[in-house]
């Protein structure tokens, strides 16, 4: 049995007042869809999330560890950890078990000091800051389109916008992205979840 | 010396290259399925194994015990689906005793979802986790290399295809107790019929907060009938060509018997 991948599309962009993830919801075996309605957006703390994509067992253990730790880190600092902290323990465990590892992770979070930022952890454990970051296997397929609409300090519902706009584009074009979308908003209110529903051609909001 | 031990890789690798088959595993091709409804969570299995072409066992169990209030449901390899499940009901007694709360099934999924990983996908357990506990129903599936998912109803094994076409058209947000184990065992029958690798009965287990009852055989579709005819051949079917009878006592002449001494050792010890 070919072990569980993610053959995705995810996403995380940054705007005015914070930063948004968004993800298709494919886990794939092969040619089998093991599960239509994954939810690849992972929370590691309150305003810090991590889009998950490559081997499914490889990125759950990875984001189960860090969980850990920023907990940990909360604790014992008696404030919560910035998304930079958050992505340099995750860069921590990619990087020294890079050969054992197939996770392509997308870090997001908000915090006091610096806002909305995106980190990006690609295949050999380096880590990219960037103002907006796609990744999986779906992502080929929208370079030109985040490209091209991509600005700096959106509003919120402009990135909603271009975010859902891109997975759409991804999921019509790449065989092992598919679903629905999930997205999850990070601003000082906190996290926003939405859910769009391949029913209404991913127009109507659900939850 | 703690770790691994990987002395006899070279040994088995160097004999594989020379045409040494891999010793095969009794592999429950399995049809296995689990589903919430309305106050507990079912879970259901075929009782087929096999190994290679044959089958190995016509009604094994593959639900499997964790606690009271959780149930595992296993594909894979048998004796890894058995073992580790069984390791893991282990620890989770102990862990329940120490800290005197009932076990949880989030608990359940990590202890075997980290075990899992931790083996790489070499221990060949594809489990369906079920229970209820303090927190609520809740349902997983947990494969070899330690990933797991999260969904309110669920298929694995080689029949789980077959057995996901019964639940996508059949399922329902909302189900009662009868519905849900109904649906359950369609999906283990539609495995049973549509799978080679499933077969014989199907076992179910139902879940709900103050009682679990498991339905050992709960469908036999496949009883052994009657054999239409009989197949014994009454004496003098087969034609004697020619007879040849030795008395007793002319046994000598073709065999020789020799009184054993006792000097080749104590005599046997018996008890009187």
């Amino acid at each position: 049995m070919d072990r569980l991948k993610k053959g995705e599309v995810n996403m995380a962009v940054t705007f005015k007042d914070g930063v948004i993830l968004g993800a298709d919801s494919r886990t794939t075996t092969g040619a089998y869809i093991a599960n239509r309605v994954t939810d690849k957006l992972t929370q590691v703390h309150d305003t810090i999330w991590c889009c998950r994509s490559g081997s499914a067992a490889d990125t759950q253990a990875v984001a189960d560890i860090v969980k850990y730790q920023l907990e940990l880190f909360a604790m014992m600092n008696g404030k919560p950890p910035t998304t930079q902290t958050a992505g340099a323990i995750f860069q921590e465990i990619c990087y020294s078990n890079k050969d054992r590892l197939s996770a392509g992770l997308i870090i997001a979070g908000w915090d006091e000091r610096h806002g909305g930022q995106v980190y990006s952890i690609p295949l050999g454990g380096s880590l990219h800051k960037q103002p907006y970051s796609i990744g999986g296997s779906g992502s080929t397929y929208i370079y030109g389109y985040c490209d091209a609409n991509w600005r700096e300090g959106m509003e919120e519902a402009e990135a909603v916008s271009f975010v859902k706009e891109a997975l759409k584009e991804a999921i019509k074009w790449d065989g092992s992205s598919g679903g629905v979308i999930r997205m999850v908003v990070l601003t000082a209110k906190g996290a926003d979840r939405h859910l769009y529903l391949p029913d209404t051609d991913y127009k109507v909001r659900h939850q | 010396m703690p770790g691994f031990d990987f002395s006899n890789y070279n040994r088995n690798a160097a004999l594989h290259a020379r045409g040494v088959p891999l010793p095969k595993a009794t592999s429950t091709g399995t049809t296995i399925v689990g589903c919430i409804f309305d106050g507990g969570v079912g879970i259901a299995a075929d009782t087929r194994a096999t190994s290679g072409p044959i089958v190995a066992d016509k009604n094994c169990e593959k639900l499997h015990y964790i606690s009271p209030n959780i149930w595992c449901a296993g594909a894979g390899t048998a004796a890894d689906t058995e073992f580790t499940t069984a390791l893991i009901s282990s620890q989770l007694e102990l862990h329940s005793l120490s800290t005197g709360r009932k076990p949880r099934v989030v608990t359940c999924m990590t202890m075997l979802k980290q075990h899992l990983f931790r083996y790489q996908g070499h221990i060949g357990a594809y489990l369906v986790v079920a229970g209820v506990d303090p927190t609520g129903t809740h349902l997983f599936t947990v494969h070899a290399h330690g990933s797991t998912d999260k969904l309110p109803y669920v298929t694995m094994g080689s029949g789980s295809l077959a057995a996901m076409s019964v639940f996508e058209s059949q399922w329902q947000p909302s189900l009662n107790r009868d519905q849900a184990v109904k649906l359950c065992a369609d999906a283990i029958e539609a495995g049973i019929w549509n799978d080679l690798g499933s077969g014989s009965n199907v076992d179910v287990a139902i879940i709900t907060a103050d009682k679990t009852t498991l339905r050992r055989n709960y469908i036999k579709p496949n009883e052994r009938t009657a054999k239409l005819r009989s197949y014994v051949f009454p004496k003098g079917t087969t034609a004697v060509l020619n007879e040849k009878i030795i008395p007793k006592g002319d046994l000598g002449k073709f065999i020789s018997v020799e009184e054993l001494t006792e000097e080749g050792g104590d005599k046997m010890e018996v008890d009187t």
